[in-house]
C-alpha cells in the first residue's frame, strides 16, 4: 500500500539513543562544520528580518504617525508581535487586510477602504504606508493608488502620507529602516527648505537601533554641549513611555513641524551608516548645513570621535562633564581590564552594531575572533578588517558574511570561545557551547529592561563593561572549587 | 441536560447594546455595517452563532489576526518536534514565527528536534524565475545536515503561490529521491482570512501525505487514543497525558505538542481521538471518524469543574475499569484542588474578567475563572467559526458582550465601560491595558509560565491569574501628588 507521496506503510521506529548520540558528536566536528558551510540553499536561523519590520520601527519614531502595512493581515501582526516582545510596549498599526481577491485585483479597494477607517478610528496626524510582499509581487502601483486616493476624497489633499515600497525578498530590516525614514523626510520636508534659514539645531539619524537608551543618551549628550537638536525617528518615548494608568496610542516620535524644518538645520549627522545609507545620500543632496556619516559611538574612540564631531561642527569645547564621564569610563576599563583580557567572543548582528561591538572589544584587549552577520557586505567586512586590523587583538579573528546561526554554532564548536554578544536568538547556541550569551541588539525576547541601558557613548561602555565582567565573575564563583573560592575577585 | 442561565449584575441586553452601538460610532459608515453583525450581547440559549465570524478583516482597523501561514506553522506543522518545517519564501514569515508560540518540545536541538528557523530566504531574482530549483537543493541540503529528520515540511509563504511555483512536483520528487518524507503545504498567508484556513490547509496535508504511513510497532489495545489538538503551550501536553495515562488510557500520539511524525502517521490505529482544540483540529477527527471510524470527543482540561466533566465523558467511552479510574482519580485530585481554589478564591472571588484570543480559549477557561470565583463579562476570537460561537455562548453569562475579530478601538471601548478587574488575550493587546494600569494575562501563551491544562496545570493557572490581578505593583500606577 502506498499513499501520495509514493511512501510505503512502515512500523514506526524511533531514533535510538546510539544513534542520536552519534549524530549529536557528529554535528560538533570539523567534517559537519565544513558540510554545513557548503550550504548554497538551506539557511537556518539567519539573524535578519524583512524590511516593512524596519519601516515599522521608522513610523513609530514620527509623533502622531500610525504605521500602516499595504499587504496581508498576518505581515502586520507579525512586525507587531515583534516589537511589543523587544520593548514590551504596544505598537499600534494597521494594515488593509489583502487577501485573494486583492491578489487577483489589486489592492487598490483594500488600501483606499483601509485609509478612510484608519484615519477616522485611530485620528493620526500621518500615516507611514509600507508594503509586505503581496503587492510587490503583483505589482502595485502605490504612488498612483495614493493619488487615486486623495482625488476621490479618501482622504484629505494635504493629509501626509509617506510610503516605502519594502517587499521582504530584498534588503533587509535595516534597508527598510532607511527607506521609510527616507519617504518620511521627503514628504514632510517638502517645500520647507527656505534660502537663508537656518535652525540652528543638530539633526540626528540614529538608524536602526532599539535601544530606548540609546536615544535618551544621544539627548542627554547634546544638552551637555547645548546642541539644540532633532533626533529624527525617535522612538524613545513611542517604546519606553510611562504607565500612568492612561493608554496614548501615540506617546512620543519626532514632532512633524521639527521633522520638516530639519531640512533647514546646521548641521546633520548619521550614526547609523548602515542603516541610513539612502536616507543620508538624499540629506546630503538636499539638506542645508553641513553632512557627518559617523560609525554608532560604541566604546572609548568611537564616542570619542563622535564628540570631536559635535565639539568641530558647533565650535564648543567637549563640556566638563562629558569629559569626566569618559574618565570615569576609562577608570571603569582599566579596573576590569584582567576580566576581559584575552577573552575570545563570538559577535553577530547588524553591521552598524557589529562594529560598535569589534572596536569595544579590541578597546578591552578582549578578542572578536568570530564576527558574522547574516546580511552583509563587502564593505562591511572591509570596514571590520580594518578595524581587527588596527589591534593585536584583533589577529586571527574571522569573519563571516551572509551566514547564520546554524554556522556560528559550527564555528562555536569547533573553534571554541568564551562568549558570544547577540540577540536573543544566539541562546541555543550558547548552550549548546556552554558559554555565555550577552544579549545586545535587537531583539530581545527573554531578558528584561535590556532596552532601556544605554549602548553608546561613555555611560554604553560601562554598562557592557559591567554586564560583561560580572557575568564571568559569577561564572567564576559558581563553578570555581571551594579552595578557590575567594572574597574577593 | 438543563443549564443555569449566568447572569452579571448590572449587565443586560440593553446595556450591552447601547456599549455596542457607541463603540461602532467611531467607524464610517461602510466600516460600522461590516463590523456591527460581529459583535452582540450573549444569547446562551440562542439556536445558532450569535455573532457573524470567518470574514475579510475590515480593512485599515486594527485587528489581532495572523494568516493562513502563521496558522500552518505556528499552529499545526510547527510542533511536530523531529521534522524539519522550511519556510518558502522570504525571510521574514519563519523569522517571525521562529521559537514565539511556546510550543515546548523534547529531544535535541538540531539532532532530534527542530525548533529552529528554516528557511529559502527568496531573494529578488528567485521571484523573477521561481524558487522550485532553489527548494530542491535546499532539501537535500536539509537532509544531509539533518540526517536524522524524520520528514520535512515545506510551508509556503505568499510570494510561492503567487508566482505560480510548484512545490507540489518538487515535495514529490524530492520524496522519491531522498526517500524522505517531503510534504508540500500551500499555506500562502494570502489564502483566507484568517489563520483558520492554514489549520484546516494543513489538516489536510497530513490526511493526503502522513496518515496511514506508518503502524504502530506495538500490539493495539482497546485504551489506544490520540491527543489531538493540545500543542504543549508551556508543557500542556506532559500534563494532560500523564493525567490521561492515570486513569489508565495509552496515550499513542500527540498532536501536535511534542509531536512524533511517525507516531502522527500511526494514528489511524487508535480507538479514540480527544480534541483539545476543535477550531484548529476537528477536520482530522472527522477525515479519521469517516474514513477508519474512529470516534472522537471534545473535552477541556481548565479547571477542575471542566477537567472533572470532560473525565467522566471521556469515561464513558470505555469499560468499568476506567469509569472506576476516573471516579478515583477525580476523588484524589478534588482535594489537592479545593487545596488551590481555598487558597486563591478569597483573593479573586467577583472579580471580573475579559477575554479575547485563538481557538479554544475564549469558552474553554470560563469553568476555570469561575472555579477561582471570577466572572467572565466578555469574550471573543480572533479567527473562530459559527460552531466555536455555539459552543461559547452557553459558557459566558447572559448579556456579556461576544466579539468576533475585534479591534482594538472596541477592545478599548468595551474595556472602559466594563472596568475588568483583568484582561486574558495576547501579546498586542497586553501592553495597550497594562498602560491603563489593567492586569493582564497572555492567554496564547500562559505569559511565559505553564501548563495550564489538567491537573497539574490549575494551580499554576490559579496562582498566575492571583500573581497578575494582585500585584502589588497596580497599586503603584497612580502617582500620590
Amino acid at each position: 500500500m502506498s499513499n501520495n507521496l509514493g511512501l510505503t506503510v512502515k512500523p514506526v521506529t524511533p531514533t535510538s539513543p546510539e544513534e542520536e548520540a552519534r549524530v549529536a558528536a557528529w554535528i560538533d566536528t570539523q567534517e559537519y562544520r565544513e558540510k554545513n558551510f557548503a550550504r548554497q540553499a538551506l539557511v537556518v536561523n539567519p539573524v535578519h528580518c524583512c524590511q516593512p519590520l524596519g519601516a515599522e520601527l521608522a513610523a513609530h519614531g514620527f509623533q502622531g504617525t500610525l504605521p500602516f502595512v499595504h499587504g496581508s493581515q498576518g505581515c502586520a501582526s507579525y512586525y507587531r508581535s515583534t516589537l511589543n516582545r523587544h520593548f514590551r510596549e504596544p505598537a499600534p498599526a494597521v494594515s488593509d487586510a489583502m487577501t485573494e481577491d486583492g491578489a487577483v485585483f489589486g489592492g487598490q479597494a483594500n488600501l483606499h477602504e483601509a485609509l478612510e477607517n484608519a484615519y477616522a478610528l485611530y485620528k493620526p496626524k500621518m500615516m507611514a504606508i509600507f508594503t509586505s510582499c503581496m503587492p510587490e509581487v503583483i505589482g502595485d502601483d502605490l504612488g498612483a493608488f495614493l493619488k487615486n486616493a486623495r482625488a476621490k476624497g479618501h482622504i484629505p489633499k494635504d493629509y501626509p502620507l509617506p510610503y516605502a515600497n519594502t517587499p521582504s525578498f530584498s534588503g533587509s530590516h535595516i534597508t527598510g529602516y532607511d527607506a521609510m525614514v527616507l519617504a518620511i523626510l521627503q514628504v514632510l520636508t517638502e517645500g520647507k527648505k527656505v534660502e537663508g534659514r537656518c535652525t540652528g539645531k543638530l539633526n540626528l539619524l540614529p538608524g536602526f537601533d532599539t535601544n530606548t537608551g540609546d536615544y535618551r543618551e544621544y539627548k542627554r549628550i547634546l544638552d551637555a554641549f547645548g546642541i539644540p537638536h532633532t533626533v529624527l525617528a525617535d522612538i524613545s518615548e513611542t517604546f519606553d513611555s510611562p504607565n500612568d494608568g492612561t493608554y496614548r496610542q501615540y506617546p512620543g516620535g519626532t514632532p512633524l513641524d521639527e521633522a520638516a524644518d530639519s531640512i533647514n538645520g546646521k548641521v546633520t549627522i548619521t550614526v547609523g551608516p548602515y542603516a541610513t545609507a539612502k536616507t543620508f545620500a538624499w540629506v546630503k543632496e538636499s539638506y542645508a548645513g553641513r553632512h557627518a556619516a559617523l560609525p554608532l559611538p560604541m566604546g572609548i574612540a568611537k564616542t570619542d570621535a563622535f564628540l570631536m564631531k559635535l565639539s568641530e561642527l558647533f565650535e564648543k569645547p567637549v563640556p566638563a562633564a562629558l569629559r569626566a564621564e569618559r574618565g570615569r569610563a576609562v577608570d571603569a576599563m582599566t579596573d576590569a581590564q584582567q576580566y576581559l583580557h584575552g577573552k575570545r567572543f563570538a559577535v553577530y548582528g547588524d553591521p552598524d552594531l557589529l562594529l560598535g561591538y569589534v572596536s569595544f572589544l579590541l578597546e578591552m584587549g578582549a578578542t572578536p575572533h568570530h564576527v558574522l552577520c547574516s546580511k552583509g557586505s563587502k564593505k562591511l567586512e572591509k570596514e571590520l578588517q580594518a578595524l581587527l586590523d588596527g589591534s593585536p587583538y584583533g589577529r586571527g579573528a574571522g569573519i563571516y558574511m551572509n551566514r547564520d546561526l546554524w554556522h556560528l554554532r559550527s564555528l562555536l564548536m569547533t573553534d571554541p570561545v568564551d562568549a558570544i554578544l547577540g540577540d536573543t536568538h544566539g541562546k541555543f547556541a550558547a548552550r549548546d557551547a556552554k558559554i555565555p550569551l550577552f544579549r545586545f541588539g535587537f531583539p530581545i525576547f527573554d531578558r528584561v529592561n535590556k532596552h532601556r541601558l544605554p549602548l553608546i557613548g561613555y555611560q554604553g561602555v560601562i554598562h557592557m563593561l559591567t554586564e560583561i565582567c560580572n557575568r564571568f565573575l559569577d561564572l567564576r564563583d559558581d563553578t570555581c572549587e571551594d579552595r578557590f573560592f575567594e572574597m574577593m575577585r | 441536560m438543563g443549564r443555569e442561565v449566568k447572569k452579571v449584575e448590572g449587565i443586560t441586553k440593553e446595556s450591552t447594546q447601547q456599549m455596542i452601538d457607541e463603540a461602532l460610532q467611531a467607524y464610517p459608515e461602510k466600516g460600522k455595517k461590516k463590523r456591527a453583525p460581529h459583535l452582540a450581547p450573549n444569547d446562551p440559549a440562542g439556536a445558532s452563532a450569535c455573532v457573524r465570524s470567518n470574514r475579510k478583516t475590515v480593512p485599515g482597523v486594527m485587528s489581532a489576526r495572523g494568516c493562513a501561514y502563521a496558522g500552518a506553522k505556528g499552529v499545526v506543522w510547527g510542533p511536530i518536534r523531529d521534522m524539519v518545517h522550511v519556510s518558502h519564501g522570504p525571510v521574514g514569515c519563519g523569522w517571525y514565527s521562529w521559537g514565539t508560540r511556546r510550543n515546548l518540545m523534547s529531544g535535541k536541538n538540531g539532532v532530534t528536534n527542530f525548533a529552529m528557523q528554516f528557511t529559502s530566504d527568496f531573494q529578488e531574482k528567485d521571484i523573477v524565475y521561481g524558487g522550485d530549483k532553489k527548494l530542491a537543493v535546499l532539501l537535500k541540503e536539509a537532509k544531509e545536515l539533518f540526517p536524522l529528520a524524520k520528514g520535512i515540511s515545506v510551508l509556503s509563504e505568499c510570494p510561492v503561490g503567487l508566482i505560480g511555483d510548484d512545490i507540489n512536483a518538487v515535495a514529490k520528487k524530492m520524496t522519491k529521491e531522498l526517500e524522505l518524507p517531503v510534504i508540500p503545504c500551500n499555506c500562502e498567508g494570502f489564502r483566507g482570512v484568517s489563520q483558520s484556513l492554514g489549520h484546516h490547509i494543513s489538516n489536510d496535508t497530513i490526511r493526503d501525505y502522513i496518515i496511514e504511513t506508518r503502524t504502530f510497532a506495538e500490539p493495539a489495545g482497546p485504551y489506544d487514543i490520540a491527543l489531538i489538538g493540545d500543542y504543549n503551550i508551556g508543557g500542556d501536553v506532559w500534563s494532560a497525558k500523564a493525567l490521561l495515562s492515570e486513569i489508565g488510557l495509552n496515550v499513542k500520539a500527540t498532536w501536535t505538542g511534542d509531536g512524533e511524525m511517525e507516531r502522527i502517521a500511526a494514528t489511524h490505529e487508535v480507538k479514540l481521538n480527544l480534541i483539545h482544540c476543535y477550531r484548529s483540529m476537528n477536520y482530522m477527527c472527522k477525515v479519521m471518524e469517516e474514513k477508519y471510524g474512529i470516534p472522537w470527543l471534545e473535552f477541556n482540561f481548565f479547571g477542575p469543574t471542566k477537567i472533572r466533566e470532560s473525565l467522566r465523558k471521556i469515561a464513558e467511552r470505555f469499560d468499568d475499569r476506567i469509569r472506576e479510574n476516573v471516579e478515583k482519580v477525580i476523588a484524589k485530585y478534588d482535594v489537592q484542588m479545593k487545596a488551590v481554589v481555598d487558597q486563591y478564591r478569597p483573593r479573586l472571588e467577583g472579580k471580573k474578567v475579559m477575554l479575547y484570543v485563538g481557538g479554544l480559549r475564549p469558552r474553554h477557561t470560563v469553568g476555570a475563572y469561575e472555579d477561582l470565583g471570577m466572572v467572565v463579562v466578555g469574550s471573543g476570537y480572533e479567527f473562530a467559526h459559527g460552531d466555536d460561537y455555539e459552543r461559547t455562548m452557553p459558557e459566558m453569562p447572559e448579556a456579556t458582550v461576544i466579539y468576533d475579530d475585534a479591534s482594538e478601538h472596541e477592545l478599548e471601548r468595551f474595556v472602559h465601560q466594563l472596568k475588568p478587574d483583568l484582561i486574558g488575550s495576547g501579546i498586542k493587546e497586553k501592553y495597550v491595558f497594562q498602560k491603563m494600569g489593567l492586569p493582564f494575562r497572555q492567554m496564547h501563551s500562559w505569559d511565559y509560565s505553564g501548563p495550564y491544562h489538567a491537573y497539574q496545570g490549575f494551580p499554576i493557572f490559579a496562582r498566575d491569574i492571583d500573581m497578575a490581578v494582585n500585584s502589588p505593583t497596580w497599586k503603584l500606577v497612580k502617582p500620590p501628588f
